[in-house]
Order: structure tokens, then C-alpha cells, then sequence
């Protein structure tokens, strides 16, 4: 816990030294440095032109041990494969994933909010024990609630339905901590009590001072938090079925029917991927920035 | 003020009289502002702390029940057996095949990955254009799910046609059993890793070494310490403890690998002689394959004591380590001497 409080703090100030810095060692990188980083970003981005070569190939393309390095016109065919197969569900399985990432990243990001802005700044009995225990349970591996959750689920009859993914979901520890970081350092003690002399309630002072102040650090937890939900397998895999799958799933169900055709599992892998890469495109800065100040793996 | 007036003298034997009624809804809207600031820090913690008793105590403390029973799926209920299901799964050699599997895979992903991710961090660390373009591109592996990853790098490993083999095929005629050979798996799997978390590794290093004080560097280069020399005395010493951060989490998530390894073939059974059967796919297996749930629950305690063990093991080194960095400034040399 200590080591994740000083890598926030230090963090913090990160922006400032480095102004500083650019000015005590002004020189320019060198071009050894731009040719590293291209060859780190060519690594980076391969697998998704792999995907995309194979993709738009066909079948054969796959066993030709001299093929070629231009995409061939079949990814549109290969991808209609996929969408129209009827084991897939692809239109099923990327609403589910939409509306299921969408769902949790929203109810984690306000449940974190409420109750990091109660251990970041109001005082509690039990405020200190129970923070600890929140971030203790973060080192509890998924697997240990597994068995259970799925016996509930089924006494509940949800198995295969998208709620039974979304509801173990709704809240984490992360989000907590991470909010309780963020917030302890960005709002001051005088603005809470200047609030409270002019006569707000406590959630008033809430929305009016911790919700403000949250906004940024709000954000990037619904974004790490959708990104996760989105990629998230195990549970999913455990507990949906053929017919209601999230895309994860519809892929795995991919290549047990395709597992020669690769041309068309690549399509799969690449039409599913593409609404995160937008997404990515779009908030990527502030998704690494985040991830920067946190220095907390989720 | 005149509440407090009139009541004391009067409190010790007669009830306060109930005549001044404005003093009275000014008292009440205090004591409901009291109660305001008394609660609702615990109205606010509630959602969490009773979604996450449903969805995540209940289900632990159950789990730790169900291992030591033999579960009926039909009647939904078990049977007492003691600690019969801890001995079968340890007396299994899928288990110790699994373990093995488990601990080569996750030091085949966490060593090299920690390596590359410091060497990128200290290229993005040095003075360059369009920083945010570098930092994003490092971290575009991380929004493709494990799964899609895990059907890319599969079909680039193939043994017979992959991309791989046929580089290799190619420029110095050998082909490396990708699938067959239990070690070669682990490399391809524990590439996919590599694949997705290297980039985001990269960033919690890079964040950690813009925190170094800059005169450090400006010594070393008055000192005439080039590049490669400041990076190792200065930059790799500095980042010890977000070094070990990263090791404690890269653990636990590592010790929990399922879904590459699951999807490296087609089958998701692990390999034919379970080269690449890991601890949460053996439980995978267990669980929904074979349905023993009583079973798969002992395997998930197995499974939680492993990475709590090995969090401890961390622990310590982080601890010794910490306090080997705090030498260097005088506050904790006297603390040290005074107890």
C-alpha cells in the first residue's frame, strides 16, 4: 500500500521536473532513439496487420509458405462469414459486450466515486480498517468465487443470461482505491468545510465539490474499467452460453468451428476488435496519462 | 446560546420544558445536520461494501465450504468428506503438470516483458517529438482482448504453416515444435503475455523514472557517464520499488493465466499430454468439464494459497529492499539506531 502511495504522489509532480529537464539537457534524442521506438511500434502493431493479411486472404493463403505480404479482397467475405454464421451470434455477441462494458464501467465509476470521496475526506469510525480491507481483497484471484457464483447464478436461473456477468461486476476495489487516491490529493480540506459553513448537506457538498473534482480521475476508471470488462473471458466463458455470448466468447466459439479456416477466425478477431481501437483512438491519450498517474494494474 | 441557557440548570431532575418552540427546530435541524455528517460517510461506503459481500465475500467463504464437501449438482447440495478433495488433487500429477506449467509460463512473460518494458520506458523518458504518439503507440496491444491475441499469435506459432516456422524455415532451415514440446509452448504463450503487457508496463516505469531528480543525471554527465552507464547507476537503482510493484502484480495476474493457454489450440484442453495445462484451466476443467465442483473449489483455495505465499515471499524482498534504499537518507539510520 505504501509503495502505491508514493508512485501516486511522485506522479503527481512528475509534469513539472520534466519542464525542468528540458531545459538542463536540452539536447534533441538522437535517430538511434526514433529507430528503436519504430521498430517497438511496428511490434506493436503487427499482430493487428497479421490479422488483417490472413483475414482478407482465403484458406489457402494460410498454407502458402510464400505468401505474399499485400492483403488479398476477400475481407469483406471472410468477415460476412462471420457475421452471418449462426453459432457465432455476432451482432448478439457485440451488443452484449456493448451495453454489459458500458453498464459496469458506469456503476463502477459512481459507486467508486461515493464511496472514495467517503474514505478520501470524511471522517468515520472504522474509516481506516476498512479502507485496508478493501485494498487487501484486490490480491483475491477471481477463481476463488468462481464455483459459488456459478451455483447462485444457476439457482437464480441467469446462467446464460448477460446479467450474470454484470452483476458480480458492478463494483471493485480498484475503483475504490483509486478514487480515494485521486481524491484525497485533489480536493482541499478548506473547500469541504467552506462548504459545509455556508450550510450544504454532505451530499450536496459531495456533488457540488467531489464530483467536480472527480471528473478526470472518473473518467479514465470508466475507461480502464470498460476496456477490462470488454476483454474479460473467464467468467463469461464459465457462465454464457452459444446463444448469448459477449465477444470474447463468440470468439473462442469461432475457432471451434473454423479451426481450419483461419482467414475467417482472423476476420472475427479483427471486426472485434475494431469499436475498442476507435474507442482507443479517441481517448487513448487520456487512458495513458491515467495509467501513468495511477501506476496501479487494475 | 439560550437553549443551553435554560436547560442546564433545570436538566439534573425535571425534564426539559417543551414551551420554546423556535429554539427547538433550530436544535432539530442541528441534530439532523449531526446526523448528516455522522452517517452518511457509511450511507456512501454502503453500495460497495454490500454488492461486494454478495458478489465477492459470500461466494469466498462458500467456496472454502463446497472444498471440503463432494457436491451434488442435482440435489444442489453436499456432503461433508473432510479434506478428501485437497489429497486427490494433490496426489494428481495434472496438478504438479499444471503447476510447473504455471510457474514456467509466468517467468517466461513477467522476466523478458520486465526487461523490455524498462529498455522502452528510458527510449520514451529521453528528450523526444510527439511523445504522446510513442506512449500511445506502446499501449494499443492492451485494448485487444487476450483472447483475440491468443487466435493471432496461435496461428503465427503454427507448427507446420506458421509465420513463424516459415521465418525460420526460411533463413536458417529449422523448424521449432511450437505445439509439441512443452517448453516451445510456454515461449509462444508466454509471448501473447509479453504481446499485451509490455506496453502498460512500460508506462508505470516511465511514470516512476520522470520522478528522478534530473540533477542526478546532470552529476553523472559532468562526471563524463554516458547513456548506457547513467542508465544503469542512476535509472535502474531508482526503480526499485516500482519495479517490485510491478513484479507483485504481474504475479498475481500471471499465477491466474487462462485464457491464452485456452485458446492456443482448439480443443482448450491444455495440450494432448497437458503441455500447456495451467493451474485455473486444470480447474477449468474440473469444474465445468468434468463438473466436480467440490473438487474445483479445493483447487481454487490450492490456487489462492499459492499466490498468497508467494505475495508474502514478495513482500518480504519488497520490504528489505525498501529499507535498503531508505539508508541513503538519514531519517531512517536514526530510527534504526534508536530502537
Amino acid at each position: 500500500m505504501t509503495s502505491l502511495d508514493t508512485t501516486a504522489v511522485v506522479t503527481e509532480n512528475a509534469p513539472r521536473k520534466r519542464h525542468r529537464t528540458i531545459r538542463i539537457r536540452g539536447r534533441r534524442a538522437g535517430f538511434w532513439v526514433y529507430g528503436a521506438l519504430v521498430v517497438v511500434l511496428i511490434g506493436s502493431v503487427f499482430p493487428f496487420y497479421w490479422s488483417f493479411l490472413i483475414g482478407s486472404g482465403d484458406a489457402s493463403t494460410i498454407n502458402d509458405p510464400n505468401m505474399s505480404w499485400w492483403p488479398g479482397g476477400n475481407f469483406l467475405d471472410n468477415a460476412a462469414a462471420v457475421v452471418s454464421d449462426p453459432a457465432v451470434n455476432f451482432w448478439r455477441a457485440l451488443w452484449n459486450s456493448i451495453y454489459s462494458s458500458a453498464l459496469i464501467a458506469a456503476s463502477v465509476v459512481v459507486f467508486s466515486t461515493l464511496a472514495g470521496w467517503a474514505f478520501a475526506k470524511l471522517k468515520f469510525r472504522g474509516s481506516g480498517p476498512l479502507l485496508v480491507f478493501v485494498v487487501a481483497t484486490m490480491a483475491v484471484p477471481m477463481q476463488l468465487g468462481v464455483v459459488p457464483l456459478y451455483i447462485l447464478f444457476a439457482d437464480l436461473g441467469w446462467t446464460g443470461s448477460i446479467g450474470a456477468i454484470i452483476v458480480p461486476a458492478l463494483v471493485t476495489a480498484f475503483g475504490v482505491f483509486w478514487m480515494t487516491q485521486y481524491l484525497r490529493q485533489s480536493v482541499p480540506d478548506e473547500l469541504i468545510e467552506a462548504a459545509r459553513v455556508d450550510g450544504a448537506s454532505s451530499f450536496r457538498t459531495f456533488l457540488t465539490v467531489g464530483v467536480v473534482a472527480a471528473r478526470p480521475a472518473a473518467a479514465m476508471l470508466g475507461l480502464f474499467t470498460f476496456v477490462t470488462a470488454w476483454n474479460n473471458f473467464f467468467w463469461p466463458f464459465i457462465v454464457l452460453d452459444r446463444q448469448n455470448p459477449t465477444l470474447p466468447v463468440a470468439l473462442s466459439l469461432l475457432q471451434s468451428n473454423y479451426f481450419v479456416d483461419y482467414s475467417v477466425v482472423l476476420a472475427g478477431v479483427l471486426l472485434s476488435t475494431i469499436p475498442l481501437l476507435i474507442l482507443f483512438i479517441f481517448t487513448g491519450k487520456q487512458l495513458v496519462s491515467g495509467i501513468m498517474a495511477g501506476a496501479v494494474k487494475g | 446560546m439560550t437553549a443551553t441557557e435554560t436547560r442546564s440548570p433545570a436538566s439534573p431532575k425535571t425534564p426539559p420544558p417543551p414551551k420554546d418552540r423556535p429554539v427547538r427546530v433550530l436544535s432539530f435541524s442541528q441534530r439532523l445536520n449531526k446526523w448528516d455528517l455522522k452517517f452518511s460517510p457509511y450511507l456512501y461506503i454502503s453500495p460497495f461494501f454490500i454488492l461486494f459481500a454478495i458478489v465477492g465475500l459470500f461466494p469466498i467463504a462458500f467456496t472454502a465450504v463446497i472444498s471440503f464437501q463432494d457436491w451434488d449438482l442435482v440435489r444442489n447440495e453436499g456432503e461433508f468428506i473432510g479434506f478428501e478433495q485437497y489429497i486427490w488433487i494433490l496426489n494428481n500429477p495434472q496438478f504438479w503438470t499444471a503447476l510447473r506449467n504455471t510457474f514456467s509460463i509466468f517467468l517466461l512473460s513477467s522476466v523478458p516483458q520486465l526487461i523490455a518494458a524498462i529498455f522502452i520506458a528510458a527510449l520514451l523518458d529521453r528528450n523526444i517529438r510527439a511523445k504522446t504518439f510513442w506512449r500511445m503507440s506502446v499501449l494499443i496491444p492492451f485494448v485487444m482482448a487476450p483472447v483475440a491475441v491468443a487466435l493471432i499469435f496461435s496461428n503465427m506459432f503454427g507448427d507446420n504453416h506458421g509465420l513463424v516456422n516459415n521465418v525460420l524455415d526460411n533463413w536458417f532451415g529449422i523448424t521449432i515444435p511450437w505445439h509439441k514440446d512443452p517448453f516451445w509452448s510456454h515461449v509462444a504463450i508466454a509471448t501473447m503475455v509479453n504481446f499485451r503487457w509490455t506496453g502498460y508496463n512500460t508506462l508505470i516505469l516511465l511514470a516512476a523514472m520522470q520522478a528522478i531528480p534530473r540533477d542526478y543525471y546532470e552529476a553523472a554527465t559532468v562526471d563524463g557517464a554516458g547513456a548506457f552507464r547513467q542508465f544503469f547507476s542512476i535509472t535502474v537503482p531508482s526503480l526499485k520499488a516500482t519495479l517490485i510493484f510491478v513484479i507483485i502484480t504481474s504475479t498475481i495476474g500471471g499465477l491466474q493465466i487462462f485464457d491464452e493457454p485456452r485458446m492456443y489450440d482448439n480443443t482448450g484442453a491444455g495440450g494432448p499430454a497437458q503441455q500447456w495445462l495451467t493451474i485455473t484451466l486444470f480447474l477449468y476443467n474440473i469444474g465445468w468439464r468434468e463438473w466436480n465442483f467440490g473438487r474445483a473449489a479445493a483447487l481454487a483455495w490450492i490456487l489462492f494459497l499459492i499466490i498468497l505465499v508467494i505475495g508474502l515471499i514478495n513482500l518480504m524482498v519488497t520490504r528489505t529492499l525498501v529499507r535498503d534504499e531508505g539508508r541513503r537518507s538519514p531519517k531512517p539510520l536514526k530510527k534504526g539506531r534508536a530502537s
